[in-house]
């Protein structure tokens, strides 16, 4: 029974790095936010494993649920239109590998590694007393009343914040073109570009193509 | 009933988060796309997680301050989700771009 909670750790291990791996490697930022959603999900049964019941159902429903959807939805409100032929990393990415490997295999393996960590001894005889949901209830009612509060306002401001970030007035909205007016207005950058020694006739061609047909 | 705590140590459960964290730190300092950038920081946060659910479970499994304390991590994760997208919606209105690169007026 410990050999299948142990193997069950490690492939929840393997499959939450590897994912995390693809979400910070991936071209195609869609794909960068799949993986991180199959990384949360990894996330969630790890908690389901070190029995935090709660903790593994508030992750589906927030992360999975609720964050992944608001990063598709911003994905797609921002794409560019070059899309994934984009250089994705920095120039100097090889700098921002070496910290978090140097921060990984100098500072945290060591310490976790060495540190003598005092574990409770194992009760013998009865399971141990694990608190759950309704423990975390009562205790969001009783000594976590005031930061349970607080933690509703924050919610109450954050969602006041992105609204007014976000908002635009209803006269500086732009038009958003249609799919059938990108792919034409594509194709006539692509013809300017083609037929780049006489511009005259290039730029006012199109334009009169596109007048006619809408 | 076997648990955990007997069949998994716990510095490997210590090393996964410390894994995770060190890859959403890359992330968050490699990539280009500011939406990018909020992916690994969202995997930073859920490093932290699992370290919070992980002393909860191996060193006070009866006081519920552990897991109190990721549920909190998770709400500010939330909100912060939310206004970070705001921002790089705003961002993308008024440049039509989401690279960081090229958001430097404030470069001196």
């Amino acid at each position: 029974m410990n050999t299948l909670i142990t193997i069950l750790f490690l492939v929840f291990a393997v499959f939450i790095l590897v994912a995390a791996i693809m979400t910070v490697t991936v071209k195609n930022i869609v794909h960068a936010a799949l993986w991180l959603i199959s990384s949360f999900f990894g996330v969630g049964a790890l908690y389901l494993l070190m029995e935090a019941e709660f903790l593994g159902v508030v992750q589906v429903l927030i992360y999975v649920g609720a964050v992944s959807i608001l990063i598709l939805f911003a994905i797609m409100l921002t794409r560019d239109l070059e899309g994934s032929q984009n250089r994705q990393l920095t120039p100097r990415w090889w700098i921002a590998l070496i910290v978090p490997a140097a921060l990984f295999g100098i500072l945290i393996v060591p310490t976790v590694m060495t540190h003598a960590w005092q574990l409770p001894p194992l009760p013998a005889g009865q399971p141990p007393t694990i608190s759950g949901a309704q423990q975390i209830g009562t205790a969001f009612i009783r000594e976590y009343l005031l930061p349970f509060e607080v933690a509703a306002i924050l919610l109450l401001v954050a969602m006041i914040g992105a609204i007014v970030v976000a908002f635009e007035e209803r006269e500086q909205r732009r038009r958003v073109l249609t799919l059938a007016e990108q792919v034409r207005l594509r194709r006539q950058q692509q013809q300017q570009v083609a037929t780049l020694p006489e511009p005259a006739v290039s730029t006012v061609q199109p334009s009169e193509a596109t007048g006619s047909e809408t | 009933m076997p648990s955990m705590t007997e069949a998994v140590p716990l510095p490997w459960v210590l090393t996964l988060a410390g894994a995770l964290f060190c890859i959403g730190l890359f992330g968050a300092l490699s990539r280009r796309n500011t939406v990018g950038i909020l992916l690994g920081i969202e995997l930073m946060l859920n490093a932290v997680n699992i370290n919070l659910v992980a002393f909860w479970r191996y060193l006070e499994p009866n006081v519920v301050a552990g897991q109190t304390f990721a549920l909190f991590v998770i709400t500010v994760a939330a909100a912060e989700a939310a206004i970070g997208l705001a921002m790089i919606i705003a961002i993308y209105r008024a440049r039509q771009t989401v690279n960081a690169d090229e958001v430097d007026s404030l470069r001196g």
